[in-house]
């Protein structure tokens, strides 16, 4: 068993983590303050290919491994959590397209994805749903040669600046996966404002009033919206967010050892004491398990083993609830400072308590986890 | 080749309905194991088993409901 990164992944990371600290880190408190991100940092996204990293290199994108995907993850959102959702759910909508779209859905739309040319965004939850996924109210009806879909979806991440969305609606009393263009007569969308975190993911509502599309933007089959087109993205999205978690944490981590060291009290640093000690000692093992688990979960991922979508609800549910952990001891260890916005550290704090509640909130991760065991042991 | 296939699909199947035995033309959807999360776990099992990929056209439940019909199924794409 080798569980180590190979040459060619470590040269990533490094990368990676020189980007995110040249490009990504001097803007994360002007997003969180602007609620947006600046367009300027998702340019340089884009021209890095990170946007394309998650679609195969004959559509145009990168096709990185899903452990390389994975470190992509960590090291953006240990710089702003906020561009690392915008890498989750554009994901979400280009590998729908790629695993259960059409060869002209992918030839029309990933080459675009991949170039960042579109920006892409994923729409399940409504005013009125949330985990209860399969109760959605929007609705589609075929008319002719085009569906038409009426309703509204709420919390959409990227919802104000994506241009193409994958909607979960009920078409024929079963949840199913449209694609649907902004610039389609009857679809606008409403900018949400004033979330506790990531709060420049530019969260909108989605307006659809006789939303008309073509039946070719059906993604999958009438009644795999959820079974097979959604799971997929939402493994996606946990797996990326879970890697986003342990970036978080890491910089809370990273955060808190040095103020520790610098921070004098009582004749010496911080560092000196004891009971900050015990903090940074759990801050390091739990980091270190959950990029474990993740580490597992994109592992068996790229070799397709069927396990991976559990050991990915296993990971998600560790690393969001570590985050919320460390990122509460890093605001601890500041003490004063830490509550405030010159800081990183409470930033942190909010961003990660998001963690535990986007893709599958905590408590469905613990009712589905245990209800998994008591299924397969 | 058939009984090669039928004999990992049962494996397989054996971690989700432990307490149960299946018969070969039982269909699996209604005895009330299964969720959402099966079918995915399925589609991802004979992709990687049997090096097949399973399209959108093939998301029908008559390939999926019974061991038998899995097989014929695995049998088919691999033709």
């Amino acid at each position: 068993m080798k569980t180590e990164l190979t040459d060619e992944q470590l040269a990533h990371k490094e990368a990676f983590r020189r980007f995110v600290d040249e490009e990504v880190v001097p803007y994360a408190r002007e997003h969180d303050l602007e609620e947006r991100l600046n367009p300027a940092v998702i340019d340089k996204v884009i021209e890095k290919g990170y946007l394309g990293s998650m679609i195969p290199t004959k559509f145009g994108g990168t096709g990185m491994d899903m452990v390389t995907l994975g470190i992509l993850n960590e090291e953006i959102g240990r710089g702003c959590a906020s561009l690392r959702c915008l890498l989750t759910v554009h994901g979400m909508l280009a590998l729908a397209i790629l695993r259960w779209g059409t060869q002209q859905q992918r030839t029309d739309y990933l080459p675009r994805l991949a170039k960042g040319e579109i920006l892409g965004a994923f729409a399940l939850s409504e005013p009125n749903v949330g985990s209860d996924a399969k109760s959605v109210e929007t609705t589609a009806v075929l008319d002719g040669d085009e569906y038409v879909l009426t309703g509204t979806k709420k919390w959409i991440t990227m919802g104000q600046i994506a241009d193409l969305f994958l909607i979960i609606a009920k078409c024929e009393g079963q949840p199913t996966a449209f694609l649907v263009e902004r610039e389609r007569p009857g679809f606008c969308t409403k900018a949400m404002k004033g979330l506790l975190g990531t709060r420049a993911t530019m969260i909108a509502e989605l307006h659809m009033d006789n939303c008309r599309i073509p039946k070719e933007n059906i993604i999958g089959r009438v009644g795999t919206g959820l079974t097979h087109v959604g799971l997929s993205c939402l493994d996606y999205g946990r797996y990326t967010v879970a890697w986003g978690c342990v970036g978080t944490a890491q910089a809370a981590f990273e955060a808190s050892v040095a103020y520790a060291r610098d921070r004098q009290q009582f004749g010496a640093p911080l560092s000196d004491n004891q009971l900050i000690r015990k903090m940074i000692s759990e801050m390091t093992v739990n980091i270190k398990a959950a990029r474990q688990l993740c580490y597992h979960a994109g592992y068996l991922k790229e070799v397709g083993d069927p396990d991976t979508i559990m050991e990915t609800w296993v990971a998600k549910y560790y690393a969001s609830t570590m985050v919320t952990k460390v990122t509460s001891d890093a605001v601890q260890i500041f003490g004063g400072n830490g509550c405030l916005d010159q800081y990183p550290v409470e930033r942190y704090f909010r961003d990660a308590k998001i963690n535990e509640i986007i893709e599958g909130s905590t408590q469905m991760h613990e009712i589905l986890i245990a209800s998994h065991i008591f299924k397969t042991m | 080749m058939e009984n090669a296939i039928k004999a990992k699909v049962k494996k397989f199947l054996s971690r989700f309905f432990k307490s149960q035995e299946i018969a070969d033309d039982q269909d699996i959807f209604s005895l009330g194991f299964v969720n959402s999360l099966f079918a995915m776990q399925l589609v991802l099992f004979l992709e990687k088993e049997f090096d097949i990929m399973v399209d959108t056209e093939d998301l029908d439940l008559e390939n999926f409901r019974t061991i038998d019909l899995i097989t014929s199924f695995v049998e088919k794409k691999q033709a």
